[in-house]
């Protein structure tokens, strides 16, 4: 690690114009993403800003239709939540995929999507479920949100504060883990909530997590593992590497799809 | 059988320790003024150092010095080398290349040592570092071995033309051709075995330490074999002579063979300690363990089972290309020679066996033994054929096997090995009956039922362990003598302490050491206290690998305590005023035949030390005796593996369901160390065939410099495993220990393979079978329901 200064604001506010005045300040939230790359000296922040001193930036709650959890919201506390287990069990269930204990009892909700690590979990539940990123300046649709690989709308010395949720009708998430990292070689979420049909997918795409209209398409008329059978996507765009081809990729879109869809209707796939 | 002696599941003295923390590594270690090493390490995978500029790194603050290859070669510090004279089938003796501590002009592979750092915290040292301006001419890179020897490749060493280090052979190739011509089958393989990163928890440290006052050296290391590192940096390094040079392995968080190298960091450590007059601390950090601990495996090899028609082997050959990286490690050279193709047996009687290899040279980390060193890559080979063969004769797996088993020894096999002992029938009929082999079909009918292919596969492997009769290995070309010492020293109250050249770092030897000595005196487990791991303690010792501490280590021991007896046997005739010929002991005591007197251990041995019941020119004081022990073979472990698999069809995604394991060892010392180690070999050897490989780039960048991308097995690859035993003794040894700590990582790749190829249907998929590597074979057999 380089030498660098440290920083506990109280506030949001303290927090934004720490940031607003130190170009290559970084905030610093579970640091689990964050600090193995300062170890290995990839990053080299001469400011960490720390988040966890904020009052108000942890928590989850469900007002109507929706549920609410804040950007320092640990994997752990989703995962264990009665709220979440209650509004979106696949929610929970999702964040007690990411990682190890170790990880999810100090990584984040808000420094996952910030990250947007093309092989993280989170992206792909907010595309599908069509969350709202709430930051200190304004809110973001997800479809707006992630822009790319580890690349966001987050504009300089913005916050994420919270983020909303949409409670579904149904949900699944499918995550196929790149053995090694246990990340996402590929993850498919499908929810559906009215006619708000949603299939998001991360691990797969070379820029980040994307939606496939052509399964959401399929799934309006019936939402059902059988109409996307015999479907599957472009291997263009995919990932390639040693973990696994773009046509292998491609191919377990499909399947995972299917899969996903049979388990938010309580079915097996097969 | 006591409740502590041999045979009993006794808990392991050590763990108290490891668990608690209370454990010391070399890293827990510090001296007073000690100072941190950093190497600068080479980026590029073959270049030529054109300059090396330390001006500004050595002007950082807290450095002390930087230092290079120069100094190293004008301080005269000699290179590492590799103890093993391997000579090609021309006779002409393998091609050596230099390898310095600190590169010489060039780098040839990613992490190899240009210079180091020499600071007062690490932190600084590493920032220095940075600063280091070398500048290389980069040059073309090979890491593929079946590449290395092609026309145009790379060339690294000017000693090995076509980087070729040997070209060896073992047997008679016109008889496999004539066996081969009156075949009735013939299977061929193309086979590779996958390079693996040993990744011990801990990683590599050492601690130089130079005492200007006496002159003499002292060097904490993670090493399993404290005396040969001593050796060779005394003898061929010429650091300092071995009166001047000591040598501690303190407690050593896992090795599986990477810690028996000597290594160049910690040359590196004790030299630059007397260059700046401070102990000087290294400690590899993860990333650094990829780039510079000793990998394993990496062969590619055609090989070919010729049969009659009644399914009996007639022949094998094969030809392998053995990848030994960028320089020749300590031991490399013997590992896909020696301990490779003397095992091409299996539990086979093969008339016939011819084994070609050739090693070569690339832009890699040095390629050395790590857990089974060559057999798992024999194992892998004989059983594939085994297997692919009666499935291409549409033959029980299992019942071609048992009509190819060897039924009489000793036997003599065609590659040089002679089994002493073993019943290979009985641990197969054990597993499939464990297995419920019979209900298989069923099984697989339900399995399919759920959209999954289900497989089973076998693995009928042998080892050769007890490493090894010093007269033999010398003979094939081994640099030093493979025989282990013991010395008990007794207390006077009677508390023992053992010194064993052996050396534990996972294996429990604190234990079953203790055990084996608690059985013999009678004494308490806990009054038996195991040294090793130092060379100011311990005289002289071989270390640990090869499944060797048992079958060598504690028979040194049983002949040291033999004497111990016959001593204390003396001792007790004064005390009881008796014929030493009348005293006999058991369970602890000393007793006068025929008579009601006797005496107790403790007894004996303090009059062993106080001497007032006898005179000096009679019997000498005290009660120490030392042996040393050099087997007389080798010894064969042997057993079946069954491993049973489903298959995700849409995803390739192996599960395995189920494992059994019915291993001989001979005699087993503590049954639940020896299941502790059968599961440990099992998970490496699962984690080779399901998940481990390094992969290097065109460039010869490591890809898998991580956890991220290099996958250790974890306890969800692992069903729970029934491990059972079958014993033949062991008749080489006195106690017919044959040995257990590689077994499982020799027998698991195969039966993986097999089980996973059973249920695919295609032979066509190499290691690590992950489930991209499954489905691509599915792909290509075109048996995808949803190929689409
Ligand atoms: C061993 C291991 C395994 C893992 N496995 C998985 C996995 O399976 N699936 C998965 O999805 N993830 C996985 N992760 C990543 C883990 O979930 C991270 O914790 C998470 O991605 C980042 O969250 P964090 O709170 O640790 O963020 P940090 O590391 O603290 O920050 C990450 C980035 O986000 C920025 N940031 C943080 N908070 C905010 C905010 N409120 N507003 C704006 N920017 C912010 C930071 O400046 C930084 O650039 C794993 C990590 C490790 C170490």
């Amino acid at each position: 690690m380089y030498a660098f200064t440290f920083h506990r604001p109280q506030t949001v506010r303290q927090a934004a114009s720490l940031l607003a005045k130190n170009q290559e300040a970084k905030l610093l939230a579970g640091g689990h993403t964050l600090l193995p790359t300062m170890k290995l000296r990839l990053a080299g922040p001469p400011q960490l800003i720390d988040l966890s001193l904020i009052d108000g930036l942890a928590g989850i709650e469900q007002s109507g239709r929706s549920l609410t959890i804040g950007a320092m919201t640990r994997h752990n506390d989703v995962n264990t939540s009665p709220v979440v287990q209650q509004a979106i069990p696949v929610l929970a269930k999702l964040a007690g995929m990411i990682g190890d204990p170790a990880v999810r009892h100090m990584g984040t909700i808000g420094g996952s999507i910030a990250n947007n690590d093309p092989n993280a979990d989170y992206p792909a539940a907010c595309l599908g479920l069509g969350v709202t990123i709430v930051t200190n300046k304004r809110r973001i649709k997800a479809d707006e949100f992630f822009t790319g690989m580890f690349s966001t709308a987050l504009e300089p010395a913005e916050i994420i504060t919270k983020v909303s949720f949409p409670i579904p009708k149904k949900a699944a998430y499918q995550k196929f883990r790149n053995q090694a990292s246990r990340f996402a070689l590929v993850g498919v979420f499908v929810s559906k909530r009215g006619s708000d049909i949603r299939v998001a997918v991360t691990g797969a795409g070379s820029n980040g997590v994307f939606r496939v209209s052509s399964f959401e398409e399929a799934l309006k008329k019936r939402f059902s593992p059988k109409s996307l059978e015999g479907m599957t996507i472009p291997a263009d765009g995919m990932n390639s590497d040693i973990h696994g081809s773009a046509e292998y990729r491609a191919h377990l879109v499909g399947v995972l799809a299917r899969r996903a869809v049979a388990e938010a209707i309580g079915k097996s796939a097969a | 059988m006591s409740a502590t002696g041999i045979g009993a599941a006794v808990r392991r003295k050590e763990d108290r320790r490891f668990i608690t923390g209370t454990g010391h590594y070399t890293d827990d270690i510090n001296r007073p003024g000690q100072v941190f090493a950093y190497f600068v390490r080479s980026p590029h995978a073959h270049a030529t150092i054109r300059s090396i500029d330390v001006k500004s790194a050595t002007a950082m603050p807290g450095v002390l010095a930087v230092l290079t290859g120069a100094e190293l070669g004008a301080d005269k510090i000699g290179n590492l080398i590799c103890g093993w004279m391997i000579h090609s089938k021309d006779g002409s003796p393998m091609k050596m290349a230099a390898h310095p501590a600190l590169a010489n002009g060039k780098a040839c592979h990613v992490g190899d040592p240009v210079a180091v750092v020499l600071a007062t915290t690490l932190a600084q040292a590493r920032d220095a570092a940075e600063k280091v301006k070398v500048e290389y001419a980069v040059l073309p890179a090979v890491t593929d071995p079946a590449a290395a020897q092609k026309q145009g490749a790379p060339q690294i060493h000017d000693v090995a033309a076509n980087n070729t280090i040997y070209q060896w052979h073992l047997g008679d190739a016109k008889a496999v051709d004539a066996a081969f011509k009156s075949a009735n089958h013939v299977t061929k393989l193309d086979i590779v075995n996958n390079r693996l990163v040993p990744n011990a928890i801990e990683p590599r440290a050492a601690i130089g330490d130079y005492d200007s006052g006496t002159g003499t050296f002292t060097l904490w290391n993670t090493t399993q074999n404290p005396h040969v590192a001593r050796l060779v940096i005394a003898a061929f390094v010429g650091m300092a002579p071995e009166n001047k040079l000591r040598v501690i392995a303190p407690d050593v968080g896992g090795g599986f063979g990477s810690k028996i190298f000597i290594y160049p960091e910690e040359v590196v450590a004790l030299w630059a300690s007397k260059r700046v007059g401070r102990p000087v601390k290294w400690v590899a950090d993860r990333s650094e363990a990829f780039l510079c601990d000793a990998h394993g495996r990496d062969h590619v090899t055609h090989a070919e089972m010729a049969f009659d028609v009644d399914g009996k082997i007639l022949g094998l050959r094969a030809k392998t290309i053995a990848n030994l990286g960028a320089y020749m490690s300590t031991f490399s050279s013997s590992v896909p020679t020696y301990l490779y193709a003397t095992l091409m047996s299996g539990q086979y009687e093969i008339p016939q066996i011819y084994c070609e290899v050739d090693a070569v040279y690339t832009n890699t980390v040095p390629v050395d033994a790590y857990r089974g060193a060559g057999r798992p890559e024999a194992t892998f080979v004989v059983e594939r054929l085994v297997e692919v063969g009666a499935r291409e004769m549409g033959q029980d797996p299992a019942e071609l096997r048992r009509r190819n088993f060897i039924k009489k020894f000793p036997h003599q096999t065609p590659v040089i090995m002679n089994y002493d002992a073993g019943d290979y029938n009985a641990s197969l009929k054990k597993a499939m009956d464990l297995a419920d082999y019979k209900g298989f079909a069923k099984r697989k009918r339900d399995s399919a039922r759920n959209g999954k292919l289900r497989g089973i596969g076998f693995s009928t492997y042998i080892e050769a362990c007890g490493i090894a009769p010093s007269q033999a290995v010398g003979s094939l070309g081994c640099g030093v003598g493979l025989w282990e010492s013991a010395e008990v020293r007794v207390n006077p109250t009677g508390s023992v302490e053992i010194l064993t050249g052996c050396h534990a770092h996972g294996q429990g030897h604190e234990t079953t050491f203790a055990q084996l000595v608690s059985d013999r005196l009678g004494i308490p487990i806990d009054n038996v206290s195991v040294v090793h791991g130092d060379t100011d303690k311990v005289q002289f010792g071989m270390g640990t690998y090869g499944s060797r501490s048992g079958a060598v280590g504690m028979s040194a021991l049983v002949k040291a305590l033999d004497k111990v007896e016959a001593k204390a046997k003396k001792v007790a005739a004064h005390l009881l005023e008796a014929a030493e010929g009348d005293i006999e002991f058991k369970d602890g005591k000393f007793s006068v035949a025929g008579t009601d007197k006797s005496a107790a251990w403790g007894d004996v041995t303090l009059n062993a030390y106080i001497a007032h019941k006898f005179a000096g020119q009679e019997l000498e004081p005290g009660l120490k005796e030392g042996a040393f022990y050099d087997p007389t073979n080798f010894t064969f472990p042997a057993g079946c593996h069954i491993c049973e698999v489903e298959v995700d069809i849409e995803t390739g995604n192996t599960e395995i369901v189920a494992w059994t394991a019915v291993d001989d060892f001979g005699v087993v010392i503590n049954p639940m160390i020896v299941e502790g180690q059968v599961h440990g070999g099992i998970a490496q050897g699962v984690g080779q065939a399901l998940c481990e490989g390094a992969v290097y780039d065109k460039e010869g960048q490591l890809l898998t410099g991580s956890f991220m991308d290099y996958c250790m097995p974890r306890a969800d690859h692992l069903p729970s495993m029934n491990v059972d035993t079958t014993v033949t003794k062991c008749p080489s040894n006195p106690l017919g220990i044959k040995g257990c700590g590689e077994a499982g990582a020799i027998a698991a790749p195969a039966a993986v393979i097999n089980a996973i190829t059973d249920a695919i249907g295609t032979e066509d998929l190499t290691m690590p079978a992950t489930s991209s590597a499954v489905w691509l074979a599915l792909q290509k057999a075109n048996r995808m329901p949803h190929a689409a």
